[in-house]
């Protein structure tokens, strides 16, 4: 017997929920921005400027508090230390140095003289100065805002003007639940979260485009239909593949959050994190927009004008 | 939609195939690989430095002391043309990005103008003598201001031919430094207007490569001036045509150089690290070319007895007393150095000195079992998705699960047969974009299957609801995949290094997912319908 995730003729109401879906979406959207705020992204070297070094220690398991007394004493500002994957694997940041470019560059001579070279080995050094990184940050920047421009137009173009406002308030929605999601945890926010972001909106997207393109075949199927009834009715043709798609997707995900190892593991867990959020938000928020959004009278006279393809 | 001509059979087949070929030579060493007869697709993937290992490094050519440098040679030589013809003068120095000077007799100012307008030098001869054709544009603007002050100014396209050489000489000069390491396939680029970026595989501690590029390496011998003791031109201040500078010993001792440079670094044709022969320090030996060969033993001739400098970055090396006049063109550089100092030495002095220093903005390096440990990572969470995601595909949707299972197979296929004959990098955010791409190809897959599905229950027919559904599916497909490639375009414009491999994979893995879950699959779907027959839709 093959497997259903939603049974034939699933009927959930889901527009009968739209007020309490939308009242949770907007206390977590507050959430998440007072988070940005008041607790802040723990932004990587990339946007920061310093040195990132990942260490292994070849003769067992590393000593953590030694590492941090031995490279706290060198008088390099913040320094924070952490064990990255197993007990051998140690990664070092160091805050960006004052004194221009050519000060950077003395961290990583003064931590490889510290901590020796015999029973290290230098996975991974990262330097960002602080030019670069400030250019990072805004082309980061730039380009989130570029691409959901870019959507926005495109989905103008293809649909109406409700829908591209209503995929761009679903996907502002997802990336702000993400940068609420790395205040909370800590997760380094560095260029491969800047990727993580903008695959979640290209996730989410997809996810809403499918279920719009559904509505606007409603809506010349069934002209007389009110609205409520009409998302619902498309969301729950939609339901089945909407929810085989995120599984998988979250299945592919989650091998590499077990198994791709330590370095993009955060990249990884983003991506998650918006799979789950992409789908929420496309039942929740991008399809009740519409109906906010008044895409048709909500008379159930003959008049609603057929929509244009 | 279940119909295919016999061309598009064979061209969708043969498309495949092409795939096909040209993933497996990253299944065979690369030895063998390479091996493979010349129809065969034979490029392996280009692993970035995240995966193969190896330093990537972001360089900034020091564009202020380019301009300051012709600044002051700008001064010096309109000390000299003032000095040539006579002319009093006050108050000569460089302010901002100009020289300026005041001429003390007013009825002179003409001929002041006139010496000062043989400086200038023509703006196309900065490209190495490219000069033909053309209008001539002079490198110098001079004013006059206030009666009888002179301003020169550097023109804005002087200015911009000057950064561009010292760019392109930096490059050539970081390129052969790079190549003296022995290092197998550095890649040295330019990137915007004043930076470059050096990326060499396998190098695991940058600290020699940043060693070499980082020192400017200009080379000159100059006399030492003997008519003032080196205390008194501390204390008081130094003859206008001497400067004092530092050696390079700790603490570093002082001498008084003459400006006039006697030989410099570009006149060398050869140096090599050796020997002493009396004391067995470590040396480096050079040789001149003719006309410094000529300059040099002039010079020795008149100052036998005198002792001049060999400096480095001004610093004095070391300051040898000439004992006799050095006529063949060759000498030798002693200090205090040691073994791999006078190899570096030899190495800069071979390929040059730098027309300005270079500034290290940003500096990424993997060593060699990280990058192995991420592709073995990312490999087996490839492999371990893909199961997942097959054995999901089997039980959702039987027999049309085997067609989607084989359309995904095809689709890595082409994938990676794609970035392999791109040559495209891989890097780890790339792998990450193919475990993503294996999650999201199915998505077509899935869209067709449930629409099928629903027009199976509207009542259609098994063959009537299969055509339907792939039609109806269709411009759902195109639509949420443009999309994302949007999303993905845009992540490649704005991306850098790794991030910029996520979007190439992403990207083309949008549209190899297209092809293979809505042609290929459909073709595999329509023989199995014209063979079969079916009266009910098997999902």
């Amino acid at each position: 017997m093959l497997l259903k995730l939603v049974p034939a003729g699933t009927k959930i109401p889901f527009m009968s929920g739209r007020f309490a879906a939308f009242v949770a979406s907007a206390i977590a959207v507050l959430a998440s921005v007072v988070l940005f705020f008041a607790v802040g992204l723990n932004f990587g070297i990339d946007f920061r400027g310093g040195t990132l070094i990942e260490i292994q220690t070849t003769d067992g398991p590393a000593d953590i508090s030694e590492i941090r007394s031995i490279v706290g004493g060198l008088d390099l500002g913040d320094v924070q230390i952490q064990e990255f994957g197993t007990p051998q694997d140690v990664l070092i940041r160091i805050e960006e140095q004052p004194g221009g470019e050519l000060a950077q560059q003395q961290v990583i001579v003064k931590v490889r003289e510290a901590l020796g070279e015999e029973t290290v080995d230098y996975r991974r050094v990262e330097i960002v100065g602080p030019q670069v990184s400030s250019e990072l940050a805004r082309d980061g920047t730039i380009a989130v805002i570029i691409a959901i421009m870019a959507i926005l137009i495109y989905i103008w173009f293809r649909f109406e003007w409700q829908y591209a406002l209503g995929a761009v308030i679903a996907l502002v929605h997802d990336v702000l639940l993400t940068i609420g999601l790395f205040s909370i945890v800590g997760y380094e926010f560095n260029l491969s979260s800047i990727a993580a972001v903008l695959t979640i909106v290209g996730y989410s997207l997809n996810d809403t485009v499918v279920i719009y393109d559904r509505v606007r075949e409603n809506l010349r199927k069934f002209k007389k239909m009110p609205i409520g009834d009409l998302l619902n009715l498309s969301i729950n043709d939609t339901l089945s593949r909407t929810l085989m798609t995120s599984v998988t997707t979250l299945i592919a995900l989650t091998a590499l959050f077990v198994f791709g190892g330590e370095v993009i593991r955060s990249f990884t867990f983003a991506m998650i994190w918006g799979v789950i959020i992409g789908t929420y938000s496309t039942v929740f928020v991008a399809a009740p927009v519409l109906m906010f959004l008044k895409l048709r009278p909500q008379t159930d006279s003959g008049d609603a004008e057929p929509a244009k393809a | 939609m279940l119909y295919f001509p016999q061309w598009k059979i064979i061209l969708v087949l043969g498309l495949s195939l092409l795939g096909i070929l040209a993933t497996l030579p990253n299944f065979l060493t690369r030895d063998y690989a390479s091996t493979l007869p010349d129809w065969l697709p034979h490029r392996q993937l280009v692993l970035g430095l995240d995966l193969q290992g190896g330093s990537h490094l972001l360089l900034a050519v020091d564009t202020d002391a380019v301009i300051a440098e012709r600044l002051e040679a700008v001064r010096d030589d309109v000390r000299r043309a003032l000095r040539d013809e006579r002319i009093g003068y006050t108050g000569l120095g460089v302010q901002g990005e100009t020289v300026q000077v005041r001429i003390r007799e007013a009825d002179r100012l003409n001929d002041a103008e006139t010496a000062m307008e043989l400086i200038a030098q023509p703006v196309e001869s900065t490209l190495g003598g490219i000069g033909f054709g053309g209008p001539v544009v002079e490198d110098l603007s001079i004013a006059q201001q206030d009666g009888n002050q002179f301003v020169l100014t550097l023109t804005e396209q002087a200015i911009t031919q000057r950064i561009n050489t010292a760019v392109e000489q930096s490059i050539e000069i970081v390129r052969r430094r790079i190549d003296e390491l022995g290092t197998t396939e550095p890649t040295i680029q330019r990137q915007g207007a004043e930076r470059i970026l050096v990326q060499v595989p396998g190098l695991d501690d940058p600290a020699r490569l940043k060693a070499l590029i980082g020192q400017t390496a200009k080379l000159v011998f100059r006399m030492v001036d003997v008519t003032m003791p080196v205390q008194q031109a501390i204390d008081t201040r130094p003859p206008p045509d001497s400067e004092l500078l530092y050696s390079v010993d700790d603490p570093p001792f002082p001498y008084l150089i003459e400006r006039r440079v006697i030989v410099a670094g570009e006149n060398l044709v050869d140096a090599q690290p050796g020997f002493d022969q009396r004391t067995n320090e470590p040396i480096v030996t050079f040789r001149f070319d003719t006309s410094g060969a000529r300059r040099f033993a002039t010079a020795t001739q008149q100052n036998v007895g005198r002792p001049f400098a060999i400096v480095l970055d001004d610093e004095v090396i070391s300051a040898p007393v000439i004992r006799e006049p050095i006529l063949g063109g060759s000498g030798q550089i002693s200090g205090d150095f040691t073994v791999e100092q006078v190899n570096d030495l030899a190495i800069l002095l071979r390929a040059g000195a730098l027309p300005a220093p270079l500034t290290i903005l940003e500096e990424r390096t993997v060593g060699p079992g990280l990058g192995a440990d991420s592709v073995t990572a990312g490999r087996y969470a490839a492999i371990i998705g893909m199961v997942g995601v097959v054995i999901f595909m089997i039980s959702a949707y039987g027999l049309f699960g085997v067609f989607a299972n084989i359309a995904l197979f095809v689709n890595m296929a082409l994938l990676i047969g794609a970035l392999s004959l791109l040559q495209a990098t891989l890097t780890l955010p790339g792998i990450a974009g193919i475990v993503l791409t294996i999650g999201m190809a199915v998505d077509a897959n899935v869209l067709i299957f449930e629409r099928i599905r629903e027009e199976a229950r509207a009542g259609r027919s098994a063959i009537s609801s299969i055509d339907t559904g792939y039609r109806r599916a269709l411009t759902t497909i195109l639509d949420a995949n443009i999309t994302t490639l949007l999303a993905a375009i845009i992540l490649f414009w704005f991306g850098t290094g790794p991030v910029r491999g996520f979007a190439v994979t992403l990207a083309i893995g949008i549209m190899t997912s297209v092809f293979t879950a809505f042609v290929l699959n459909r073709l595999m779907v329509a023989m199995w319908v014209k063979v079969k027959r079916p009266a009910a839709v098997p999902i």
